[in-house]
């Protein structure tokens, strides 16, 4: 520090080069940091799979040759799938009104999605298991209506009405702020130029929200594939989704070589959503994966 | 063309007033944002040993067992030290790292991309394998282990809220300091410091969330000698069947809405 600090003020002169060298030393702790804590672990993780209890693809042919797993792999896609559709389909219109209100009152909407953001995920996750739970308010409101005896709780059906609760501000967040950068000027043109309302709204306003959308869709959709906590406590092992298989592998029979082959193809399959995401947001002029650095 | 300024007071109407069908659904949503945490507080109030809802009966026995129980105060405890720990070790490489990117012309994408790694991958696959490295580290159980572990997870939340601060920042800045005959140091600390300090300050309250809420690797690094809050409260739900979560649920409910809350308030007081 010393050395740097007695140096002469020619800063000016020094190119770009000579400024960048004398920086990116402070990359080193981050990098050397994550490196042994994050990286290492994965490879470890990965090779053990490769080579415990003996060389090879054992453990990947152990899972893509059980039923059971695959079931398993076939039910956490089909879940994910469902929760990112769900969330969609409910945060679309809440986000669109966010961008029509008001400064006020849109600041009071974006607070309602923060709340539950910044909740504890454990609270949040107790009050489903007291919702779900037989005798609880969701069974009871159920059977008012005349539809007798659903308990969520410990079921696939509970995981995702929790979960897509649990996802919502994720999707509602890049929806909104893509959508607030659309110029709604685009919408009357369209209405001047003879589109009924819908159709100006489907044609024009729908595509140019894509970036949010498609920004919102991976995140929650990532997020849920390989989510633990909501399966494990509201879910059932008889109806297990990956995230829990990988932890029972662990907890219970210290199998760091299968979880690691599910946790390997747990990340292929979500780098593979990631990468087909972003190929078809880079026309869109955004990355899906910077959608992603919002959760 | 002429039509002009009517329809965009008409498009002003509405852009202010939301059709019903839209109102009813925002409303909806709402509800469902918020109303299902809510549960914990009147549960919290109960007297039952169960978690029945709503509660038949009405005491502070489950206050008065969290803030006497020598289990809950010491998860508590850990929770608060390990994110204070954790969030500063990720602030201050976190800013480190950021100043270094910000200046880099090349391969500073590649490097970004590797440090936000931790927050998109897989929180059960990450946990499963810090979990297998630091079991033959001997750092699961630790407190050590804990804070690298969250440290790892808050840095990127570090690294992005500085980042954007520093958006807005010239480095021409520096170099006038710096022509001024400023010492390196005292740059740093009088020029570049304050332009990023709310983004630093933002950055290290997410990575103090981050690891306060953190369950998966928490619940892999835990022994019975050192629990986390939110593994402490994941077992009182699996384990125990102990309504103390639902006492343990509505401080830390209330204590983020107002800690939410008061900033927003208190800015628009400013305001008007």
């Amino acid at each position: 520090m010393t050395a740097v600090a007695t140096r002469p003020p020619a800063l000016p002169q020094a190119g770009p080069g000579r400024e960048r060298r004398r920086t990116s030393w402070l990359l080193l702790p981050a990098a050397a940091v994550v490196l042994v804590f994050f990286f290492y672990p994965l490879a470890v993780i990965l090779w053990r799979s490769f080579t415990e209890p003996s060389f090879g693809v054992g453990n990947y042919l152990a899972v893509l040759g059980d039923e059971v797993q695959l079931r398993v792999m076939l039910r956490t896609l089909r879940t994910a799938l469902i929760i990112t559709a769900a969330t969609l389909v409910i945060a679309y219109p809440y986000a669109y009104a966010m961008t029509l209100v008001g400064r006020r009152a849109r600041s009071v909407l974006t607070l309602l999605v923060l709340m539950p953001f910044w909740t504890s995920l454990m609270a949040r996750n107790f009050a489903w298991y007291v919702l779900e739970q037989r005798g609880g308010v969701i069974e009871k409101a159920l059977a008012a209506i005349g539809i007798d005896g659903v308990v969520l709780l410990g079921s696939v059906a509970g995981v995702t009405v929790a979960m897509v609760q649990v996802m919502l501000p994720f999707m509602v967040l890049p929806l909104q702020s893509s959508m607030l950068s659309i110029d709604r000027s685009l919408l009357h043109a369209a209405g001047s130029l003879g589109a009924r309302r819908p159709v100006a709204f489907l044609r024009v306003y729908v595509p140019l929200s894509m970036p949010g959308v498609l920004a919102g869709v991976s995140v929650v959709f990532i997020m849920s594939l390989g989510f633990y906590i909501t399966p494990a406590l509201l879910g059932t092992p008889q109806q297990a989704l990956v995230a829990q298989v990988i932890g029972t592998q662990v907890n219970d029979l210290l199998d760091f070589a299968g979880a690691g082959a599910l946790g390997t193809i747990l990340l292929v399959v979500t780098l593979v959503v990631l990468a087909v995401l972003s190929r078809v947001a880079a026309p869109l002029g955004t990355s899906a994966a910077g959608g992603a650095d919002r959760g | 063309m002429a039509d002009n300024p009517s329809i965009s007071r008409a498009a002003a109407v509405r852009q202010r007033s939301l059709g019903w069908g839209l109102r009813g659904w925002v409303v909806l949503v709402a509800f469902v944002l918020v109303a299902p945490t809510l549960v914990v507080i009147p549960m919290s109030f109960g007297a039952g040993s169960t978690f029945e809802f709503p509660p038949k009966d009405w005491s502070w026995h489950w206050y008065a067992e969290f803030f006497t129980s020598k289990q809950w105060l010491a998860a508590l405890a850990n929770s608060v030290q390990v994110g204070v720990l954790a969030a500063a070790l990720a602030t201050v490489l976190g800013v480190a790292a950021a100043l270094a990117l910000d200046r880099m012309r090349r391969g500073g994408g590649v490097v970004r991309q590797l440090l936000m790694a931790p927050m998109i991958l897989p929180g059960i696959v990450v946990a499963v394998a810090i979990y297998g490295v630091f079991l033959r580290w001997q750092l699961n159980g630790t407190m050590l282990g804990f804070v690298l572990a969250h440290a790892v997870l808050g840095l990127p939340f570090v690294l992005t809220s500085v980042r954007t601060s520093l958006a807005g920042y010239d480095p021409i800045m520096e170099k006038a300091a710096a022509s001024l005959g400023a010492p390196r140091f005292a740059t740093l600390r009088k020029v570049v410091l304050p332009i990023i300090a709310p983004g630093v300050l933002s950055g290290f309250v997410f990575a103090f969330a981050t690891s306060f809420d953190e369950v998966v690797v928490a619940l892999f690094l835990q022994t019975p000698a050192i629990k986390t809050l939110p593994v402490k409260m994941y077992e009182s739900i699996v384990l125990e069947i102990d309504p103390t979560i639902a006492a343990a649920s509505s401080l830390i409910v209330v204590f983020t809405t107002i800690l939410l809350f008061v900033p927003a308030v208190l800015r628009r007081k400013e305001q008007s």
